[in-house]
């Protein structure tokens, strides 16, 4: 079974041959070239290549040219502060002010040099691999986005208070989030990775989640023409499964702090899951405690299929160490079989 | 519960700044006519509202922006009856908050209302890079620094700070807070900081729980 087909099979919520590793490896990807992730974001040539690398490395099954969160607000006219050993933060709002919301226009995507290296590796990669593997395109959501425009607090202002502003923000970064996703989808991507971490619980009440950032899922999802997979980058879920299932997304990044079971049962055969590896403690993981994160997270979230094993934040950090992901790729292959005989085993 | 605490957190919860309004006022009228000052209604008001409001984040059943709209409405309501200069605020250790290397300021922001809204003087120092921060801590005579992260490599960051402290011999109690060190319970120790904050609520308790110890 190729990557592809294993990722297809448990996204229909049966049993491939095994789990499916989904490695975010974007960061990982200066590293094995021995560049900033500055050098080597800005050329496509080096994306596709460490790309290719990684994928033989780890024998993840997906390929990940994603480069930064903040790439979107260069679109914007806005800019990116890099740092040597992580992901670059966006820098000063281009939105000072709520009533700039009013001047914004979206940027158009041809407009946008700086999105062309990614859709060139990702359309490299396309040529590279044919259909054997998916190939993940993102997009931080229409309503997250403005965390990186105005700055949190003052989009939290924003949309307890100016309704209204948020409601015009919406319209325009809905424009330019479909655009994005489906030229990503042109270009060969198989599907997209919806980042949308200010609707998780953890961010914003389930209820005010019903009048906001539901809503612009519900409407940006539809138009984008491919498969997506909603993540909350580590935010908490449960409490709005339901209405996730309901924007028509097919997987949700899941979080180690969730309640693995509760999760699980609540998404059998409605949503698959991918997750939940904890990022930020697989920095200082021995391989054996990397293969023991393996086993929990398929006993708790694979039986029956409908679960991608993965991060639960949408990136590995810098700081893990390449010993480590070999850890996990090989504990995946190991426990991952199915049927998995062990996890009943183990339960006794 | 105290029945006018639980009305109070419903009001922040909620965001009905006018109940809250109401029953801040109420209490302080009240406290005003038993001869006690407006400090001890923020001891025995505000203070455990926000503790439990942090408390409810940590265990999920409420979110962040319910937490950083509280704190704003207590800030608030607090600079209306204890000014800067309040002689009240003076008994605290000199503190600061900061976000290190990072660029993500809820968190600071979050935190900097609940110490205020306790009734605590503290400097904002915004953000800073490490060198300008170690500087600045021993010019202002620091005791007490809070260092908000929302990323790793932030959150690292806290060590160089511990160990370029050390080698100067200046001692600092440091509190982290952030996502990283929600994500990892060992991360704070290993950077070297004195306690990790699990949300807003718990800096203001492990400040006091230090001023008391020191007395």
């Amino acid at each position: 079974m190729d990557s592809m087909t294993r990722t297809l099979t448990t996204l229909g919520h049966r049993a491939p041959d095994r789990v499916p590793l989904f490695l975010l490896t974007n960061l990982q990807g200066p590293k094995a070239l021995g560049l900033t992730p500055k050098a080597h974001f800005a050329d496509a040539r080096n994306v596709i290549e460490s790309q290719i690398r990684l994928a033989a490395r780890y024998q993840s099954d997906c390929l990940f040219p994603f480069s930064y969160a903040s790439l979107e607000i260069e679109a914007w006219g806005g800019e990116s502060i890099f740092i040597d050993d992580g992901p670059p933060n966006a820098g000063a709002p281009i939105i000072q002010r709520p009533e700039d919301i009013l001047r914004l226009t979206p940027p158009s995507i041809d407009a946008a040099r700086c999105l062309h290296p990614s859709l060139e590796a990702i359309a490299a990669l396309k040529a590279h691999f044919g259909a054997s593997i998916p190939i993940i395109g993102t997009i931080v959501s229409p309503f997250s986005l403005p965390a990186m425009q105005m700055g949190m607090g003052a989009y939290l202002d924003l949309i307890y208070e100016r309704p209204d502003l948020w409601a015009r923000l919406m319209e325009i970064n809905e424009v330019f989030g479909v655009a994005w996703a489906n030229a990503q989808l042109q270009a060969g991507a198989t599907a997209i990775c919806y980042f949308d971490p200010v609707s998780s619980p953890t961010m914003l009440p389930p209820a005010l989640y019903r009048q906001t950032g539901h809503v612009v899922a519900r409407r940006v999802l539809p138009q984008i023409k491919g498969p997506t997979a909603t993540h909350f980058a580590s935010g908490l879920a449960l409490p709005v499964l339901d209405e996730v299932i309901a924007t028509g997304t097919a997987a949700l990044g899941v979080s180690a702090l969730e309640d693995l079971g509760a999760l699980k049962a609540a998404a059998r055969g409605r949503l698959s899951l991918l997750g939940a590896l904890n990022g930020v403690e697989m920095r200082r993981w021995t391989p054996a405690e990397a293969e023991a994160a393996v086993k929990a997270n398929i006993a708790a979230l694979a039986p029956g299929g409908g679960f991608i094993l993965s991060d639960n934040h949408g990136e590995i950090p810098w700081q893990v160490e390449d010993e480590t992901l070999l850890a996990i790729s090989e504990a995946a292959r190991r426990w991952g079989q199915y049927p998995l005989t062990w996890v009943d085993d183990e339960r006794g | 519960m105290d029945a006018e605490i639980q009305g109070f957190c419903d009001a922040l919860e909620t965001l009905d700044r006018a109940r809250a309004d109401a029953i801040f006022d109420e209490a302080i009228s009240k406290a005003a006519l038993e001869g006690r000052s407006p400090i001890d209604v923020v001891t025995a008001l505000i203070m455990p509202a926000l503790s439990e409001i942090g408390r409810g984040w940590h265990e999920g059943a409420l979110a962040l922006s319910q937490v950083y709209m509280s704190g704003r409405i207590c800030e608030q309501l607090v600079e209306q009856v204890l000014p800067p200069s309040d002689p009240d605020r003076k008994r605290q250790p000199r503190s600061a908050i900061v976000v290190l290397h990072d660029h993500h300021m809820l968190g600071k922001r979050i935190v900097y209302a609940m110490m205020r809204a306790s009734g605590f003087e503290l400097f904002d120092y915004g953000r800073m890079e490490l060198p300008e921060l170690v500087e600045r801590v021993i010019a202002d005579r620091l005791r007490v620094l809070m260092v908000s992260a929302l990323m790793l490599p932030s959150a690292l960051k806290v060590r160089a700070l511990r160990d370029a402290l050390d080698a100067r011999g200046y001692p600092l109690k440091i509190i982290v807070g952030g996502a990283p060190f929600l994500m990892d319970n060992a991360l704070w120790r290993e950077v070297g900081a004195d306690a990790m904050g699990r949300d807003a609520a718990e800096a203001v308790t492990i400040i006091t729980g230090w001023m008391e110890a020191a007395r």
